[in-house]
């Protein structure tokens, strides 16, 4: 029986790690590009969940509504980095910062007057019951599909940023943006297509994990932002696979917690391994100390 | 010899600061010009001005029939010019041959692109046994042969240098120099060259200008300028 319950607390959450993992991703693309943290990504994500929603609710079609998503979603950070972020002084950190968390406020808002405050249950594509060929895992037809997606992305990035020249150019610009226009990179387009792509990914993360809870809210997406910020800080906000593999072990971290400590503790225990990271290895744990030289 | 870059009354600074006043300055095709001068003297400035990271409050500067005054910097490349900027300017975090794509990115033409890229290998030896190296594991002179290889994967007709021998050994700078020089005879190349290491840069140049306090004060074939002591003596300390 306990063992059980461990296997169950184990794989559920792998389950959500996964989900935060593609979230954090979608922090990393950003960091990386812009040196922003992204506060309005939750919102966006959230935003593009609702586009999704929309969509299959018209259609009765989910994988439309995922397309919806992913389109809707890049589409919102193209908004967002054009209309916005590209005209914030880079001078102060502090500056994205607030402007982010004002487009957070604003997407947040106009959200509620379209849709107002209610929870819409969303409709997933298969069963969220164990399957009973895997019944000692206690792991659903859905979880598979979540971590299909997820491992999805994660190659798909490997693959765009390790083999590609849209993904070399993207690299170019992100660390060394002025040499890299020098070489002929069109840098600042460079950075608007991390935010489409990191807003795509978090508009499907969002799309992934806001039907195994309460449903689609304006703030359906606020915690899971929380988890995602932590993740992405404790594994670096430098390092795509500190983000993957932080977010398996927050996943799973806070499904100990709150299986084992209760739900309540889980938000806690996020914000002390955040203060433990940030007290003891500052730069996060899959952080590489770089030379770094005019 | 036609000439293939050509400035004229170029005025440029950094805000209120006018760096630059009226400098004309001409780089002949298929040659080699050197730009000396004191520490201050606008050089970096003028390869700034160029490649348009800084714009001229007055003057225009052309490279073959095109004003260069309006054009993007990342659209310079795309023009024919390529610049190795000072400090060994390698993308660190990148890998040799990824730093090296990068440079012929811009090309439409990949088989062309490949081609040079074996080319770029051919040339720089040291760097074929170092391609998945990081940029920030290389030496000095290994640094400055990936800039220099990188901005030729663009196939520039101007290849413009800033300081390459900043903080490499004599032996190194003088390699790099014979290399400049082999580049001309052998492809065309032509090259503007700014330097601090007045000797090695004019003993390896066709023209060289001298420039002071943002002037040009004399423009002359190399050996001609090495020559005369005065010069030497009143704008260049030896």
């Amino acid at each position: 029986m306990e063992l059980e319950r461990f296997i169950f607390l184990t794989v559920d959450g792998l389950a959500r790690g996964a989900v935060y993992a593609a979230f954090a991703l979608s922090l990393v693309l950003i960091w990386r590009a812009a040196r922003i943290v992204n506060f309005s990504q939750g919102a966006i994500a959230m935003a593009a969940t609702y586009i999704a929603f929309v969509v299959t609710s018209m259609t009765g079609n989910y994988w439309l509504g995922l397309v919806a998503a992913l389109l809707g979603g890049a589409a919102i950070g193209l908004i967002v980095e054009r209309g916005v972020m590209r005209f914030v002084s880079p001078v102060n950190p502090l500056n994205s910062v607030i402007a982010a968390l004002g487009v957070l406020l604003v997407i947040q808002a106009v959200v509620g007057m379209l849709f107002g405050n209610g929870y819409y249950p969303m409709a997933v594509p298969f069963s969220q019951e164990p399957l009973p060929w895997l019944a000692g895992l206690s792991i659903s037809a859905y979880d598979l599909f979540v971590f299909v997606c997820v491992a999805f992305v994660v190659l798909g990035l490997a693959v765009l940023f390790g083999k590609t020249n849209v993904g070399l150019r993207m690299r170019a610009a992100a660390f060394s943006p002025e040499l890299a226009r020098l070489l002929g990179v069109r840098s600042t387009r460079m950075i608007t297509l991390g935010w489409m792509l990191a807003s795509a990914i978090s508009g499907l993360a969002a799309l992934l994990v806001i039907p195994t809870e309460l449903g689609l809210n304006p703030h359906a997406t606020d915690l899971v932002f929380v988890y995602a910020f932590t993740i992405a800080v404790v594994g670096g906000l430098d390092s795509a696979p500190g983000a993957v593999i932080g977010g398996l072990v927050v996943g799973v971290l806070l499904s100990w917690v709150s299986g084992y400590l209760g739900a309540t503790l889980s938000p806690v225990a996020v914000l002390v391994l955040l203060l433990a990271v940030l007290l003891i290895k500052p730069g996060g744990i899959f952080s590489v100390t770089k030379e770094r030289t005019a | 010899m036609s000439d293939l870059l050509t400035l004229s009354g170029v005025h440029a600074g950094y805000g209120p600061v006018t760096v630059l006043h009226d400098v004309d300055l001409t780089v002949p095709d298929r040659s080699i010009t050197a730009v000396v001068g004191a520490n201050g003297a606008g050089k970096t400035t003028l390869l700034r001005t160029i490649m348009g990271q800084v714009r001229p409050t007055a003057g225009s500067i052309r490279i073959g029939g095109i004003d260069l005054t309006t054009v993007k910097v990342e659209d310079m490349v795309r023009n024919g010019l390529a610049l190795v900027p000072e400090g060994r300017g390698v993308i660190t975090e990148l890998t040799v041959d990824e730093n090296l794509r990068l440079g012929g990115l811009w090309r439409r033409d990949t088989a062309e692109a490949s081609r040079t890229l074996s080319e770029v290998y051919e040339l720089f030896e040291p760097l074929q046994n170092r391609r998945k190296s990081a940029g920030h594991q290389l030496s000095g002179g290994e640094r400055q042969m990936l800039a220099i290889g990188r901005a030729l994967m663009a196939k520039p007709k101007l290849l413009l240098l800033d300081e390459p021998s900043l903080g490499l050994a004599p032996r190194i700078t003088a390699q790099i120099l014979q290399l400049l020089g082999r580049l001309r005879d052998e492809r065309g190349l032509t090259v503007l060259l700014i330097e601090q290491n007045v000797r090695s840069a004019l003993g390896i140049a066709d023209h060289g200008v001298v420039l002071n306090l943002g002037r040009v004060v004399a423009a002359r074939p190399a050996a001609e300028l090495a020559a005369d002591t005065d010069l030497r003596h009143t704008y260049l300390g030896f």
